[in-house]
């Protein structure tokens, strides 16, 4: 309780001398507005129901390329870890196409997507896919193999294994993994969307920059705002209740 | 299958180790005689122990009868059928507890049980709070594996090997890592358990006096090539005690012959 008391203080000074530098009038309230300006931005933004339509657009594009991300990266991450063939080939791939920045698969997405949603997922995609591969691969081949020796005294087999030891056993890598995916995807989503319009819905990141086309700097400070508060409540939600069972189960870390 | 029915004794198993050898290839192009025709038997509910220096095969040999490795040539009987994968009828305990993470202890105990076919939901609540019971648990069963020491976390394992009810518990080193005072609590729980579970035991181990207190057979393994050398019989009323005369006599004697080998070897 003490701890919160100290971050809401801090914070509620911040906004204070964010407030005291406006009235000081060193910069134009063009680029530096008012902290009121920026929350009567959010409520009437909010109000007219602009703010929500953009972040559902955002995070719909979010989390269906998320999923898929997912969803494809962890059965391949399984596939580069057990058959060298695969390590040969899609492991060197997904090594490689890791260190290209997310952002890097726009100009790519729009010649072969056009201005449209598809763009968008594929972007989201290329962003988590290659993290989930790694991570996966890289979290099987920590699994200690006497994990797989003592399942098999038990008359675990193949599949079963495969399921119910090593990938619960390698989950700390996984959900790391999933952690830098899903802030790969984040980063190049909103850069794709300021990027570029998608005539298929606006986002945040339109939203922004429609901001800067508009010179309305607490438009602008208001949904980087937005942005923030996405980024946590993601992070909350999305990771959390596994740092949790990570913690409790393992005993590693800090929940 | 009914829980009594499922907790049931079930009649321990005989084995017989014929003419098993092994060889591992080493990294400069040599092998390791790991195993050199070793045969021996282990009677129906017997407790055997398996003693000899580190690298001698002793765990080699182990894992050839939980069917984990094939041997090179020669075979392992379990009552007179040759063993060519791993079985619930034979249940393997490791020096490092080998229990997984991510399950709680009472999923850590099921985790073998729900492999076993025919096995009902209630049974599958029942059956690992008697094994639980059995090893001292009872209390932790919704405990997580990082809060155990090392000496629950080998009751846990133990009560996960007892849990599908085998005929055979192959044991590899279990106690190795832990401190005195805990090894001679569960020496105690062992005996006990094997008396009232009706099991048959192999257990090896580089303690000499260890296995004195825990074999009604004590094998003497020595390396390169692994062989047993030497048999000695434990003729002592259970429970033993780890720190008694007679039991030391057994086990200096063992000791003995055990240098003698080395030395020889060391010679050679």
């Amino acid at each position: 309780m003490k701890r919160f008391l100290w971050s809401l203080l801090f914070f509620i000074a911040l906004l204070f001398i964010w407030h005291l530098l406006v009235l000081a009038k060193i910069w134009s309230v063009v680029l530096l507005p008012d902290p009121l300006s920026v929350w009567e931005y959010l409520k009437t933004a909010a109000e007219d129901g602009t703010l929500l339509e953009a972040s559902l657009v955002t995070m719909r594009r979010l989390l269906m390329g998320y999923a898929i991300g997912l969803a494809v990266g962890l059965p391949l991450g399984l596939l580069t870890a057990r058959f060298k063939f695969c390590e040969d080939t899609l492991g060197v791939l997904a090594l490689g196409l890791q260190t290209l920045p997310s952002v890097c698969w726009v100009p790519l997405a729009l010649l072969w997507f056009g201005q449209t949603e598809a763009a968008m997922l594929f972007v989201v995609i290329m962003g988590t896919l290659w993290s989930v591969i790694i991570a996966t691969d890289n979290g099987v081949r920590n699994v200690p193999p006497i994990f797989a020796r003592a399942a098999r005294t038990m008359g675990s087999k193949r599949l079963h294994t495969w399921l119910h030891v090593i990938l619960p056993a390698s989950l700390p890598f996984i959900v790391s993994g999933m952690k830098q995916g899903w802030a790969f995807a984040w980063r190049s989503l909103m850069a794709a969307e300021i990027y570029v319009t998608i005539l298929t819905g606006f986002g945040l990141g339109h939203l922004l920059h429609y901001g800067r086309e508009l010179n309305a700097m607490d438009q602008v400070i208001g949904v980087m705002f937005v942005i923030v508060v996405i980024g946590l409540l993601a992070d909350k939600i999305l990771f959390s209740p596994w740092e949790r069972f990570l913690h409790r189960r393992w005993g590693t870390g800090r929940a | 299958m009914p829980i009594e029915e499922e907790l049931q004794n079930v009649p321990p198993a005989k084995l017989a180790v014929e003419k098993v050898s092994k060889r591992f290839p080493t990294g400069r192009g040599g092998e390791v005689h790991a195993l050199d025709e070793v045969s021996f038997n282990v009677n129906v509910g017997g407790f055997v122990c398996l003693v000899g220096p580190s690298g001698c095969g002793k765990s080699t040999l182990l894992n050839i009868i939980a069917g984990l490795e094939k041997p090179d040539s020669g075979q392992v009987l379990a009552d007179g059928k040759p063993i060519t994968q791993p079985g619930r009828d034979r249940m393997m305990m490791f020096q490092e507890s080998a229990l997984f993470p991510w399950l709680d202890v009472m999923g850590t105990v099921l985790f073998g049980l729900k492999l076993k076919p025919g096995l009902k939901e209630k049974a599958r609540r029942e059956v690992p709070a008697f094994y639980l019971n059995l090893v001292g648990l009872g209390k932790f069963s919704r405990s997580n594996i990082h809060q155990l020491s090392g000496g629950m976390k080998q009751r846990v394992a133990l009560a996960r090997a007892l849990a599908p009810n085998p005929r055979v518990l192959l044991m590899d080193e279990p106690f190795a890592a832990l401190d005195a005072l805990t090894r001679e609590q569960l020496y105690g729980d062992l005996q006990r358990i094997w008396e009232t579970r009706k099991k048959t035991i192999l257990f090896v181990t580089h303690n000499v006096r260890e296995a004195a207190c825990l074999g009604n057979r004590v094998l003497l393994f020595s390396p390169y090539p692994g062989r047993i050398r030497e048999e000695f019989k434990i003729d002592l009323e259970r429970p033993r005690d780890i720190n008694s005369v007679k039991l030391a006599s057994y086990s200096t004697e063992i000791m003995r012959a055990l240098k003698g080998y080395v030395a020889a070897e060391v010679a050679e």
